[in-house]
């Protein structure tokens, strides 16, 4: 387990700093120079030559992008230039309304997704299920943020329960802080836990049909309980695999989402580092969204052999 | 599969199609989405770069069947050219993803372990991409426009796919006649084309299917945040973004309920129905087709939600 563990972890790091490396070269390629847009349009060139050199930008390619990957591993990503502030807490600022998002989302769709999935299984193909299977059908089908947009509809503009958008930081307030992700987390949950549902309802379909389920019930469970007990433990691993799959999508649709309600997440915050041209913004926050994937397929791996120990033995080369 | 493959072309096809009418309605709810988007190639009730203010925010009426946005254009028109750009948006990012993905799993099946370590990690990186970050990366590059979104909804794609071909043609690939095909003098490349793709299309042809329905769906997301569609070309996810800005510029105290009503007709009621039920039976056709398509032992969890637990 442990050399396992070692060996996917090897595999993690070794796709951050290629997927660095990538999006180091990509946005170096960019004309535009972050000196000359510090230093403004009538700014001489020996000064402009000046402040590319105090701000490292003539050093080669590769120098540059050894001394970024060794700043961020210290947790310094550089400055932005156009905010003047340190990337790194910029990020962090903003991540403190993406992550609890995200983090929402993900239990409002585990909390709707998993059960509505068990209860469509259990009544296959009746009433009950063709009912779920429509709903979830037609929640993978709604983007999103046009969901967004009718939660607000009702809820802020014409029943006024709620803020429309916008954002209060929970030092300020923490009770007004929750209620504005009140309805932005239930719009990226929706399409979540309709796949949910439907991953649900297929592992489980699957698994009652297996011997095991025939022998708890040969031992005098009742089919409920055989589900149950053993059924709904086995299903969960393919379950499992999709959660944190969902997690890319997640963080994929907050980017969306935030844009809907006004959220300064770091959504926003992308957007509007690429239209001022901040690329050393743009480069960090990319990856701080690359590493939150890979880092959640890595736990997902773990969990898996955890959960799993045949997969342990199936990686061994 | 052979069989289910006979099955679903052949003279049954009557009875086929009577006994799954989820197929019927998927299949002529796209077909009539796909025809209104091919039709605004040729036609549209009104140009969708004519603006004119005196006639903005109008009702449905005989003029304009869905009435018109905050610069006047023609809505019905507007839908139609949106449906053509997502469809073809989505069908590009598919046709490039098949194209790199489907290749890439093949040959990862056929000439296996340094090759197949290749593509698998390769694909485990390009999954580290969501759309939405390849689409920032492009824009960042090359500045918004639709070919980003094709761009970024295809190299997402790439993994999917061979990933569907390499586990897909993982089990083919052990199967007799394969290995009679190796004894005959086949080389991997030869295993690949002439034995394993044809018995992993319908597989491919099913992901496909949900890819274009995802692919619609990410567009619409890209558009809506201005990282895909630009106008005076439209995008149903772009005119989402324009009615929503509508909709907040007329804040309720200012406007009261005729924003509502406002910004209800600009989206909701126009909008919603399309969107939803164009995805909705773009994702439906996907279904179904994996339903008549699918092989037997194969395990798309997300592809083929409904398998009968034989």
């Amino acid at each position: 387990m442990i050399l396992f563990a070692l060996r996917r972890f090897l595999g993690f790091a070794a796709t951050l700093l290629l997927a660095a490396v990538v999006i180091f070269y990509l946005l170096d390629l960019l004309p535009g120079d972050p000196a000359r847009f510090t230093s403004g349009i009538t700014a001489t060139p020996e000064a402009v030559a000046n402040l590319r050199a105090q701000m490292g930008l003539d050093a080669p390619a590769h120098e540059r992008l050894l001394g970024w990957i060794a700043g961020m591993l210290r947790g310094d990503f550089g400055m932005s230039y156009t905010q003047r502030a340190p990337v790194a807490a910029l990020l962090w600022e903003r991540l403190a309304v993406t992550l609890p998002l995200t983090v929402m989302a993900m239990i409002i769709s585990v909390v709707i997704g998993l059960p509505l999935g068990i209860v469509s299984a259990r009544a296959r193909g009746k009433a009950p299920d063709t009912a779920i299977m429509v709903l979830a059908q037609l929640g993978v089908a709604v983007p999103n943020f046009w969901f967004g947009m009718m939660l607000t509809l009702v809820f802020a503009v014409a029943l006024r329960w709620l803020p429309p958008g916008g954002f209060t930081p929970r030092g300020e307030n923490p009770w007004l802080s929750l209620r504005g992700l009140v309805l932005p987390s239930p719009a990226l949950a929706l399409p979540q836990a309709s796949i949910l549902a439907r991953v649900m309802r297929t592992a489980l379909v699957d698994v009652q049909g297996q011997d095991f389920i025939r022998t708890a019930r040969a031992k005098g469970l009742t089919m409920g309980e055989a589900v149950w007990r053993h059924g709904v433990r086995n299903a969960l691993l393919p379950v499992l695999t999709i959660l944190g799959l969902q997690f890319a999508f997640l963080i994929a649709g907050t980017i969306i989402v935030e844009n809907v309600f006004y959220l300064p997440g770091l959504g926003r915050l992308i957007f509007t580092a690429i239209s001022e041209r901040d690329l050393i913004l743009v480069r960090g926050a990319t990856v701080v969204l690359i590493v939150a994937v890979t880092a959640t397929m890595f736990v997902v791996d773990l969990a898996y052999a955890l959960v799993d120990p045949r997969l342990r033995e199936r990686s061994t080369p | 599969m052979r069989w289910s493959i006979r099955a679903c072309g052949s003279a049954a096809r009557h009875e086929f199609f009577k006994r799954h009418p989820n197929l019927v309605i998927g299949l002529v709810a796209t077909m009539l989405f796909a025809l209104l988007g091919l039709i605004s190639l040729v036609w549209t009730p009104y140009p969708i770069a004519q603006i004119d203010i005196g006639r903005r925010f109008l009702g449905p009426m005989a003029a304009h069947w869905l009435g018109t946005d905050n610069l006047g254009r023609d809505m019905a028109s507007l839908v139609m050219s949106g449906t053509l750009t997502s469809f073809v948006v989505a069908a590009l990012a598919v046709a490039i993803g098949a194209g790199i993905g489907v290749p890439l799993g093949l040959a990862a099946a056929a000439w296996g372990r340094p090759v197949e370590w290749l593509v698998l990690r390769f694909s485990d990186f390009l999954f580290a991409f969501p759309a939405i970050i390849v689409a920032i990366l492009v824009t960042a590059l090359f500045g918004p426009g639709a070919i980003n979104a094709v761009l970024a909804i295809g190299l997402f794609n790439i993994p999917v796919f061979a990933r569907v071909a390499q586990g897909s043609a993982l089990s083919i690939a052990t199967l007799d006649f394969v290995a009679t095909g190796r004894l005959a003098g086949l080389g991997p490349a030869a295993i690949a084309y002439r034995h394993l793709l044809p018995n992993i299309m319908s597989l491919i042809i099913v992901q496909g299917t949900i890819q274009l329905s995802l692919g619609i769906l990410a567009e619409a997301g890209l558009s809506y945040v201005g990282l895909g569609t630009q106008p005076p070309a439209t995008s149903l996810g772009l005119m989402l973004r324009d009615a929503q800005s509508m909709f907040l510029i007329h804040p309720p105290a200012d406007a009261g309920a005729g924003a509502v009503h406002r910004a209800d007709r600009d989206w909701s009621q126009y909008c919603r129905g399309w969107i939803a039920r164009r995805h909705r039976s773009a994702a439906a056709a996907g279904e179904c087709q994996c339903r008549c398509l699918r092989s037997k032992g194969s395990s798309c969890a997300s592809a083929a939600p409904r398998r009968s637990a034989m």
